[in-house]
């Protein structure tokens, strides 16, 4: 039986003030029980769902341009009416939330299960199905726990299942456990995981999940948090929901905020009103750097948005504000580096944890990751050569095209970072950990040169022929 | 009608390709339109038989479809009108430099000693379009190397490049997953699981597709260079398929056979007998040279010795003389011998089947698809017979593939469970002998029938196949030698009665059999499938009445009607199914000669042996299944004083003071397409060309006679029917004498599904009594789920347990009783 030991793992939520959508039923113990959420308006927004018609459930999802949560942001409403009139097709919930930084879906999946199934059961109707998958992370036991109780709850209750509240109206969901992959938050790596395949992403075209999804029949795959918002909005209405956050990107969101602050934690936090630095410094928010030390940079949506510094502090909080800036608000985690942090490690971390969750498929990212982190390390165990910055943004190129800053092209110039990135590979992932490498580069070269010894001979006198085979470990 | 018309485009799709404005096919993906039109783009995940999975990226190549230039894999992107595509530009050189960069990073530099260098994909991309040096100084990641994956494949994951070539090949083409990802990352890795061994009939491919050399296969490992190989585009007679290979050899002899991607037959693929069936020729059981036998042990002889005593033989016996065999020799030797022995000694007792087959006319006779045409999308396949994956495994591709991507509706007519089984529409597991009585339910009125032990969902659906109006297909094959013949022509002529336009594709099993039933090595017909009677032109004389088949043959020689058997290749010892006959046949006749490759059961009895050239030593060719006629070649010279077969007929014919009237093997080919009605329009030059072969004619101006229909009563309730089927792996003459496959044949155990293990009160692995109203016999009992109940089924000629033994050639099945041992 999974235990509760995992759940003191990341901060949790921080009951801030400010308009709450998804977490207002965080402040109660027992939020995630089926008593409490009845109490406290569960599974209204379906029976007002049920009232109307399909596409008039839908268009309220469309006019509130509910944005997706999951990374890109792409609107909610646009990728329902993406999918050809093909039947049988299906809902899958991305809730394998393993982003760097990122643990909100987890904390709505563990303190407000009825909400996301409620959310789930509207969209299955909005959507004309009648099967959805709930897809949870592996590593996330009391999700999973929470999870499964709330649905045999809602089947028990008439809120899932055969003819839900009294209709004519059935739909089931399957709650399905990872077996721990990064990538398979990837949404087609979780249609191949789902069928039981290895989870490894299928090529977009043709495999978009609205037209060729899971069994190759059209699926939507939307995010956790997406999904916790539509209850609400049945409740209220799109207009409501706009009087939130700003004109691009309404409603609130969810953002977990780690490293070197005095106050982290998740935030649900309106959207495009809040700066980074309201967000950073701010009272209501995380209350500034630890031990009051300057800010040496931060990650701004998930491990594999480009860093932002100082600069960047009074971009608001939404994705058409941080594109420009050259990042993203991708999955809702900022990460904060004070200016004790060693840039160099910062980006070996971040780079090791895609070289170890590439999937193998595709050459650059499955090869390429694995040798940024060799030089990452090298650099930092002292072994470094001279061109081993070009090296590592070579290696970054050839995963990710671009102009990189190159000291060999000197008019690609330092902020020519492109973005989105451009990429060799299936998905994002290799690309991801360029990222940190062409974002630790740019700003802080003179660190990786710190650690470069500038006698070139040291690097040539690297014996690397006494490092003992694998084979040979035991 | 040869399907070697180039491919066209016919829907074209306009697109441009550095600069050139081309046209591509609707559909088709831009790797392949590109090298249509002779633009190379360098690939190692791609493989055109497969589904693309775009894993390597090497393939990628920028292309504008109207949004800018970016980098698309060009095994993924169909091309969509007015593409632009560039695969010289910047960035795509780029990209491909970078691509073969990463890939090395990790590649062990072994090419030295590498079996693959030389003909490395990885090496010529590397040159072609690869950076020339690496900037990676860290260690490579270090695996064991190799590890066996299979009894004949070894796997050096050091130099795995991760394409998922032969982890697709294992799922997709062969249906045997035990090879896959393994890890994540640059850790990643193929490996089985543990305890499955990579133990597929098909593992050999693998090595073939492989783009570097990861895999490597146990019989040609450190065999020989790439640089030092010669090669012939040949065709293989392993079994009646005639899958197009290339045989490679190194200092004249055999090393290697590779598949060749012929679009009609195999596509590239091959058993591994096919595989490795070479290495029969180095058995140690090569006859080499003419022997004699004077009453005592055979001797080497002279060559005009031996013949005369031969063609003593001949003459000796006149009018007491029968052939068995000639299905292993190429149409050349099978019409020479057939000019000698119809056309010259006068004998129709001839017959190239050994009783394990089907009834000449009915092969001749029957309308004859084409693989191509069964899996024609939209078509009805029936497949009355044995399992296609142990006895005809490149056809069961061809029919798997059809049936996994929903080309074909499949009914299996069959006394068990195939391997096709999973993909049928309808699956009919019969009784043996009741096949001919489920075909005619079928071609009945009730569309529910409780028949032969037919499940009657399943009868319903064949029922409503066989009348959707789609053409219909008869693959049609002996499944059970424990049956008679008659059982399985009843069954089709049954069907034939339904849907007359149905056409058949016989799998009969032995290599050429085709050829040998066309060349009239059977009784009753002349070459062409003529009647005997009929003008053959340049034949001055022929037999006169229908002599006998093996059976008729060997009971004639027990009754004294035949005192001299004439064996060609044939060892019907041990492949003939009624063993208690074929022995007290050999017993009884005054002599017996051969002419074969192999000292073999059979031929140790004979008093003369003439040493015959094989397959890889002799220019000639070869009938398939479908009527394809394709190229035998020479690649190495014949062993000793082994000659081929065509010659050896004029050398009896010439101590028989005959002029056969040929002396080149070009002179045979001549007079077939002169003497032989259904190769008037072969032409002998095309043969050896044409990347498919060229079609005979087997239209006939007569039709096979449609059998009585045969009934048996069921099994009674203490009884077994039994089934005998053949197995891939056995200890036929080709896997028993080739070195590394012969320890592949398993013990012939006594199968049975678990009710009747029950039943009998017997558990697997136990030694039971087995009792027909001849013989008593003891063999081992095994489980296997896949069989109904009330039979009992016995693989033929396996260690351990012989179950000809239990085989009545007369009787139309067998009945067996089992009892747990004492």
């Amino acid at each position: 039986m999974p235990t509760n030991a995992y759940i003191s793992h990341a901060p949790g939520y921080v009951d801030n003030e400010g308009p709450k959508i998804v977490t207002s039923r965080f402040p109660f113990d027992d939020s995630y029980t089926i008593e409490r959420s009845l109490a406290t308006g569960g599974y209204d927004g379906l029976k007002a769902a049920l009232d109307r018609g399909p596409a008039e459930v839908a268009g309220v999802v469309k006019d509130a341009v509910l944005l997706g949560r999951g990374g890109a942001g792409f609107p909610a409403g646009i990728k329902w009416g993406f999918m050809p009139p093909v039947w049988p097709r299906y809902l899958v919930v991305n809730g394998d939330e393993s982003e760097p930084g990122t643990y909100k879906d987890r904390l709505l999946m563990e303190r407000d299960p009825h909400q996301l199934i409620e959310g789930c059961m509207i969209t299955c109707y909005a959507l004309g199905l009648n099967q959805c998958f709930l897809y949870a992370r592996g590593e996330m036991p009391l999700a999973h726990e929470r999870l499964a109780q709330a649905l045999n709850d809602a089947y028990a209750a008439g809120y899932v299942g055969k003819n839900i509240m009294g209709t004519d109206v059935s739909i089931d969901i399957v709650l399905h456990w990872g077996a721990g992959a990064y990538i398979v938050g990837e949404e087609t790596a979780l249609i191949e995981s789902l069928e039981g395949n290895r989870g490894m992403p299928r090529l977009k075209p043709p495999f978009f999940p609205a037209a060729k999804g899971l069994y190759m029949k059209p699926t939507i795959v939307n995010n956790v948090e997406t999904l916790a918002n539509v209850p609400w909005l049945m409740n209220n209405g799109a207009a409501a929901y706009k009087q939130y956050g700003s004109e691009k990107s309404p409603g609130t969101r969810m953002l977990a905020i780690s490293g070197h602050v005095k106050r982290p934690g998740v935030y649900e936090v309106e959207q495009g009103v809040v700066t980074f630095r309201d967000l950073l410094y701010g009272e209501n928010y995380a209350q500034g750097i630890r031990d009051d030390n300057g800010l040496k940079a931060f990650v701004p949506g998930g491990g594999s948005a480009p860093w932002f510094f100082e600069d960047q502090l009074d971009v608001p909080l939404e994705g058409s504000a941080a594109g420009p800036e050259g990042s993203m608000l991708g999955s809702g985690a900022i990460m904060v580096m004070d200016d004790t942090t060693d840039a160099v490690k910062a980006a070996l971390r971040l780079v090791r944890f895609y070289a170890r969750e590439s999937c193998g498929k595709c050459t650059p990212c499955r090869e390429g990751t694995a040798w940024e982190e060799k030089v990452l390390q090298r650099i930092l165990d002292g072994h470094g050569r001279p061109n081993d910055i070009d090296l590592l943004l070579s290696i970054g190129d050839n995963i990710s095209p671009g102009p990189y800053p190159v000291a060999s092209h000197p008019e690609a110039g330092l902020t020519a970072v492109p973005f989105p990135p451009k990429q060799t590979t299936i998905c994002p992932l290799g690309p991801s950990s360029v990222a940190p490498i062409t974002s630790a580069i740019r700003r802080f070269r003179d660190e990786f040169e710190a650690k470069i010894p500038s006698a070139p001979q040291a690097a040539d006198n690297l014996d690397i022929s006494t490092t003992p085979a694998v084979g040979e470990h035991h | 009608m040869t399907a070697t018309e180039p491919t066209k485009a016919t829907t074209g799709v306009p697109f441009t390709l550095n600069g050139q404005a081309l046209e591509a096919e609707l559909g088709e993906l831009l790797i392949d339109a590109a090298e249509r039109n002779g633009v190379h783009i360098p690939r190692f995940c791609y493989h055109s038989r497969m589904t693309p999975v775009g894993m390597c990226r090497m393939c990628l190549v920028e292309v504008d479809s109207g949004r800018g230039p970016g980098l698309q894999p060009s095994c993924m992107v169909p091309v969509s009108p007015d593409m632009k595509v560039d695969t010289e530009s910047e960035a795509t050189v780029k990209a491909q430099d970078g691509v073969l960069e990463l890939l090395l990073i990790n590649h062990p530099l072994d090419c030295p000693v590498c079996d693959k260098g030389g003909e490395c994909p990885l090496q010529d991309n590397a040159y072609a379009f690869g950076p020339g040096e690496s900037r990676f100084v860290e260690e490579k990641r270090h695996y064991e190397k190799p590890i066996p994956i299979s009894d004949l494949v070894k796997l050096d994951r050091e130099r795995c490049i991760l394409c998922d070539r032969c982890t697709r090949f294992a799922d997709e083409v062969a249906g045997d997953p035990l090879i896959h990802f393994m890890g994540r990352g640059a850790d990643t890795e193929v490996n089985t699981f543990p305890d499955h061994p990579f133990s597929s009939y098909f593992a050999g491919n693998t090595v073939q597709i492989c783009p570097v050399g990861a895999l490597t296969a146990s019989p040609y490992r450190f065999k020989a260079r790439p640089w030092d190989l010669e090669e012939s585009e040949s065709t293989s007679v392993v079994d009646s398929t005639g899958a197009r290979v290339i045989n490679q050899s190194s200092r004249n002899r055999l090393v290697r056979t590779l598949g060749v991607d012929s679009d009609a037959v195999n596509w590239s693929w091959l058993s591994d007998k096919e595989r490795f069936a070479y290495e029969v020729a180095d058995s140690t059981d090569r006859v080499l040279e003419p022997l004699i036998a004077d009453g005592g042990p055979l001797k080497p002889a002279r060559w005009a010795t031996a013949a005369r005593r031969f063609a003593l033989a001949l003459g000796a016996g006149s009018g007491k003389v029968g052939v068995i065999g000639g299905a292993r020799m190429p149409l050349e030797g099978q019409y020479a011998w057939a000019k000698l022995l119809k056309g010259v000694a006068g004998v129709d007792s001839i017959d190239a089947q050994l009783g394990d087959g089907l009834p000449a006319d009915f092969v001749l006779g029957s309308p004859r698809s084409t693989i191509s045409g069964a899996v024609a999308p939209g078509s009805v396949v029936v497949l009355i017979g044995a399992d296609p994956k142990e006895e005809l495994p490149t056809l069961f591709l061809r029919l798997r593939h059809a049936a996994t991507n929903g080309h074909i509706s499949l009914v299996e007519l069959s006394a068990k469970a195939t391997s096709l089984s999973p993909y049928a529409a309808a699956r009919l597991h019969a009784q043996p002998g009741t096949a001919g009585q489920v075909a005619a339910a079928l071609a009945g009125d009730e569309t529910d029938r409780a028949v032969g032990g037919v499940q009657s969902g399943e009868f319903a659906k064949a029922h409503e196949l066989l009348r959707n109006g789609k053409p219909v297909t008869i693959i049609v094959g002996r499944s059970n030698l424990a049956e008679h013949q008659l059982v399985v022509t009843d069954a089709v002529a049954q069907l034939r009665g339904l849907v007359p336009e149905a056409t058949v594709l016989p799998a009969l099993r032995r290599g050429n059999i085709n050829g040998a039933l066309e060349m009239g090595l059977t009784p009753g017909f002349l070459p062409g499938g003529q009647p005997i009677g009929s003008e053959i032109p340049g034949w001055t004389t022929g037999p006169t009445a229908t002599g006998l088949d093996t059976e008729g043959i060997l009971r004639a020689a027990v009754d004294g009607g035949i005192t001299t058997l004439v064996l060609l290749g044939a060892d019907p010892l041990a492949d003939f199914p009624d063993r208690d006959l074929v022995t007290k046949a050999f017993d009884a006749v005054d002599e017996v000669v051969a002419v074969d490759c192999f000292l073999t059961d059979s031929t140790q009895r004979a008093s003369v042996v003439l040493p015959a050239a094989m397959f890889g030593e002799v220019d000639g060719s070869f009938l398939n299944l479908e009527g394809r006629v394709s190229p035998l070649r020479a690649q190495v010279t014949p062993p000793g004083q082994a000659r081929a077969d065509w010659m050896i007929a004029v050398e009896v014919a010439e101590a028989l003071g005959v002029e056969l009237g040929f002396d080149t093997v070009g002179a045979v080919q001549d007079e077939i397409t002169a003497s032989v009605a259904s190769f008037n329009k072969v032409n002998f030059a095309e043969v050896n060309t044409a990347p498919d072969g060229v079609m005979a004619n087997l239209t006939r101006s007569w039709a096979p006679e449609a059998p009585a229909p045969t009934m048996v009563p069921p099994v009674d309730n203490y009884g077994l029917r039994l089934l005998v089927d053949r197995k891939l792996w056995d200890q036929g003459t080709l896997v028993a004498k080739s070195s590394s496959v012969a320890h592949l044949a398993t013990d012939a155990l006594l199968h049975l599904n678990r009710t009747e293990l029950e039943r009998i009160g017997a558990n697997p692995g136990d030694t039971v009594s087995v009792e027909t109203a001849h013989t008593v016999a003891e063999v081992v009992v095994a489980l296997d789920a896949s069989l109904p109940r009330g039979v009992g089924r016995v693989p033929f000629r396996l260690p351990g347990f012989d179950p000809g033994t239990l085989i009545d050639a007369a009787d139309t099945v067998a009945n067996i009783r089992v009892t747990a041992g004492k």
